[in-house]
Parts: structure tokens; sequence; C-alpha cells
């Protein structure tokens, strides 16, 4: 038979569990929100009076919204030709495995899912300043790259289950391989698109490493970076810190809020296929 | 016909143009590099041979983040694994409030790495010692990130609070996956809860299992971000990673070409342990 009544051990398990998640989210918010004096009489407890100017007072310190612009900007562009690029030249692989050029080209791009960012820092940062692309510009280019070992990966592999049958249609009705590939396929793609915009999204808002050796000019740097560069100024305020941090958490978190459902089984999806 | 297969081919134009450009090139510069003595900044440098290789073997600093970096990912690799199946299996049960315990495990998956280090450790320095002090324990009322001994500890602790988010709900599309048919057949036949995991359970998660450990694995290899917000590498260099070596000699300390050397060798470990791991848990897959 099966247990159909509810599980109270694990329901109560899951929940202290989850509590570990939650506090120290409860500590940013709560801190954010406070000030000196009630930081001295306790960290743990609410916040009495609710203290926006420290937000007010982060925006200000860390210009916020330049880095916000920063951020926002790099992330959608950089999604946006993710999916359009990495799913086009899937397509082609997908379509061609039978042919040698194409079956060297998937493996030649996958193979670079084992080699760590780590390995070429040095060099691509060297290039990139040679070339005048340690901007926003180029700090995009580098994400549509680094996110194609496993973008053709996954892509491949979900374009190889669809049919056949729909394409020869097409061009019978005499579509080229550009059109059958916009009109047909690319919308057959949403599911798998939806996954590698999350993770893509994911990677790219929460990016810390590349800013920090690409960005030369600070009035480009992005909110992961912007927080780095102040730590030393908050060491002493820790109300001014933490109401940066919960800023720069928060624009990630209001989406998640919305299209939790929806991320959660974009990544799902993606696992399962 | 052969309009349509030209159209294939310049469909991977793009793509390959920028990969080689800003992949391919710079990985063969940089194995160049390892062969010279370039500090990063000089206009002109030598060829050395193998000399920087035979150096990284010698040196104390790299042996030092080398131990440290397999010691942290070996430890985080299993933590994550280990938990995760444990909050999948919960999550999975008959339990209130699924999908809004669901969404608070994944949450932390979504925080950048860096502020969250930055939230720990205030954690670390001004709330654990409060915890420390109230229930008397010595240990804990200091703060472990300035301890050469337990600083690592604190890196872990961040690194599995933020890992298990990604790799539980990989584990639970595993987990729903499997037909509940199975469990109905196991429990008529008496099987206990125990038996029921691990002749049903965790075989046919066995591929989930294998994605897991490597990306738990290659993910802790790397760890760049909880380090620079948490301890910066230190007390000293007790938790300098790879990664963080490769990036301070790099770019500050005037090791351009010894780190290219140092770098070389990482992706080569990188290499083989992933090989490794791959060939051996998925051998175990098809065992069971």
């Amino acid at each position: 038979m099966m247990r159909k009544s509810t599980n109270w051990t694990i329901t109560t398990l899951i929940a202290l569990g989850s509590l570990l998640i939650l506090f120290p989210l409860y500590l940013t918010v709560s801190i954010a929100l406070k000030n000196p004096e009630e930081m001295a009489r306790s960290i743990f407890a609410l916040p009495t009076g609710l203290h926006f100017e420290n937000f007010a007072n982060a925006i200000a310190a860390t210009d916020f919204f330049t880095a916000f612009k920063n951020s926002a900007l790099v992330t959608i562009i950089s999604v946006l030709f993710i999916l359009l690029t990495n799913s086009m030249v899937s397509y082609a692989i997908a379509r061609n495995m039978n042919k040698k050029f194409f079956k060297g080209l998937y493996f030649y791009f996958i193979s670079a899912m084992f080699i760590p960012f780590q390995i070429i820092m040095l060099p691509v940062v060297n290039q990139t300043t040679t070339f005048h692309m340690n901007n926003i510009v180029g700090l995009i280019i580098l994400y549509v790259v680094y996110g194609l070992a496993f973008n053709v990966f996954v892509y491949v592999g979900y374009i190889r289950s669809i049919p056949f049958e729909l394409e020869e249609a097409a061009t019978v009705d005499g579509a080229t391989t550009w059109g059958t590939f916009w009109r047909i396929i690319f919308p057959l793609l949403a599911p798998i698109n939806a996954t590698i915009g999350i993770l893509s999204c994911l990677s790219s808002w929460n990016d810390f490493l590349l800013p920090l050796v690409l960005l030369g000019d600070p009035e480009s740097y992005t909110l992961p970076l912007v927080q780095y560069v102040f730590q030393g100024q908050f060491s002493t305020d820790f109300n001014l810190a933490f109401a940066s941090y919960l800023l720069a958490l928060l624009p990630m978190v209001i989406v998640y809020l919305f299209a939790q459902k929806w991320i959660i089984n974009g990544i799902t999806q993606g696992a399962i296929k | 016909m052969a309009k349509r297969r030209i159209a294939y081919y310049l469909m991977t134009i793009p793509a390959l143009v920028l990969f080689f450009a800003f992949h391919t090139f710079p990985a063969i510069k940089g194995i160049y590099y390892s062969f010279t003595n370039w500090d990063g900044f000089s206009k002109t440098f030598d060829f050395v041979g193998f000399k920087n290789y035979a150096n990284i073997f010698k040196d104390e600093n790299v042996l030092n983040s080398y131990l440290f970096t397999f010691k942290y990912a070996i430890v985080v690799t299993i933590l994550i694994n280990v938990l995760s199946l444990l909050i999948a299996l919960g999550l999975n049960a008959k339990i209130k409030f699924k999908n809004f315990f669901r969404g608070v495990y994944f949450l932390p998956n979504i925080l950048s790495v860096l502020i969250v280090g930055f939230i720990f450790n205030y954690i670390f320095a001004n709330v654990l010692p409060i915890f420390g002090e109230k229930i008397g324990s010595a240990f804990l009322s200091d703060n472990i990130l300035g301890s050469e001994n337990w600083a690592w500890i604190g890196i872990v602790i961040v690194g599995v609070w933020q890992g298990i988010a990604f790799n539980t709900i990989l584990y639970l599309a595993g987990l729903q996956t499997i037909s509940k048919d199975l469990y109905e057949a196991s429990s008529l036949d008496g099987a206990s809860r125990w038996r029921e995991f691990w002749s049903i359970t965790f075989p046919l998660l066995a591929s989930f299992f294998t994605i897991n450990m490597v990306l738990a694995m290659k993910g802790a290899l790397m760890v760049f971000d909880q380090i620079v917000a948490l301890t910066g590498g230190g007390p000293g260099r007790a938790t300098q990673s790879i990664s963080l070596l490769i990036y301070t000699g790099g770019f500050q300390g005037g090791e351009f070409a010894y780190q290219s050397a140092n770098a070389v060798i990482y992706f080569i470990v990188i290499i083989v342990i992933s090989a490794l791991q791959l060939k051996f848990l998925q051998k175990r897959e098809m065992d069971m």
C-alpha cells in the first residue's frame, strides 16, 4: 500500500533544515534594516525601527544604479546571444552528425567543458586588454563563448530527439535551411531554451571572477564586483554593508519569487533530458 | 541541395570563430607562455624550457594550494551529495508545504557566491562567537576564519550551504523519474525502507549520482569566490586554493609565465580526475 498520509517526522526535519538556509538570509534582511544601537542590543532580534536610510546610503555610496544597469545589460544581452547563436550552431551540428566536420566540431566544443576558466584566464585577460575589449562588450562575448561547451551538449541532444519529418515537409514547401531553423526548429526548442536561459542568466548575473579580471573602468563594474570593491570601506559599518548586499541580491530574489516554479521546472527538465 | 549544405556550414562560423579566438587561441598562448619567463608586463622575455614546470614541483606554496584544494573538494563533494540526496528524499516524501520547502532549498543557488561569502564572513566573525560564549565553548568563541587549522572548515560550510541547492534539484528530478509501482511491489514484499533505498532508489539514481559527483567535484576544485570573501587565502596561506594562487601570482605577483605553467598542470589534473570519476562511476552504474 502506498503511504498516503502526511509524514510529520520528515516534514519536521525538512522544516528544521530549511531554517539553516533561511537564518543567514533573515540576518541579512534584519541587519540591513537596523541601526548600530539596535545592533548593539541584539544581533538576532527583529529590527524595531525600519532604517531605510541604510539603503539610500548604500545606493549613494556604491553608485548602485550604475552597477545594476551594467549587470542587467550584461545579463540580458549575453543570454539573448547565447540562445540565438548556440542553438543555431547546435542545429547545424545535430543535423549533420554523420559528417566528419560537424562531428569533429561537436567534440571540439564539448571538450571545453573540462577546461576550467582559470586555465585560460591569464592569456585571455592579456588578449582582451590588447584588443581594448576589457569592458562590458568583451565580458558579453566571453559569456557567450564560455557557455558554448555545455549548451551545445544540451542543445544537440535535444535537437536530435526532434523528428526530421517536419523539416522535410518544410523543405518540400521551398523553405531554406535558415527559414526552417528560425520558423520551425527554434520555436520547438522553447523548453530547452528556458533551461539554458535560466542557467546562463544566473551565471552571468552572479559571476565575480570574470568581471574582476576583465573590467578596467569602475564605471563598468557589475554588482558583485562593486560589493568586493567596497568591502574595505564597509568594514566598520555593517548596516550599510548589509543594505548594499541585500540590494545586490534582491533583483534575482524578486525574479525567483515570481518565477520560482518555472525556474525549478526548467532546470529539472534539462536534467531529465 | 548544395545551398542547404552551405547554410549549415555558415551557421557554425560565428561560434567557431569566437570560440577559437577566445578559448582555443588563449589556451595555446597560455601553454606557449608557460615555457617562458614573462612577468606579464615586460616588453621582452626568454624561453626557459621546462624550468617553470620543474620549479613548480619544488614550490611549497603550490604544493600547499593543491593539498588545500583537494582536501576542500573531497570533503565538499561528499557532504553536498550526502546532504542533497537526503533533502531530495525528504522533499519527495509525503510532506506538507512541499513546494514551499523546495523553493527554500533551491534559493541559495540563485545568490551570488561572493555576497553569500561576505554574509557568512560576518556570521563567523560576529554571530558564532556569541553562540560559542553562550554554550561556554572556547573553540566557537573565536572567529574560526582566523585560525590556521580551522579556517578551511568555514569555507566548506559556505560551499556546502550553497552547493546543496543545485544537486538537490537534480536528485529530486531523478527521484521523480522512478515509477511508484516499484515501491508498491517492494512494500508488498515487505521490504524495509532501508532495503528499498539501497535496492531500488539508489541504483535507479545512478546516472544522477554520477553527474552530481562530477559537477560538485569540478565546482569545488575551482573554488575562488568563497575564499576571496571569507579569508582572502589566509591566515598565512592556509586557505589559498589553486585558482586563487594562479590569480594572485599571475596578475599581482609578476609570475605570469610561472602561473601559466601551474595552470597547465592544473588542467591536466582536472582532466585526469574527471576521466577517472566518470569511468569509475559509470562502471558502477553498469554493475547495479
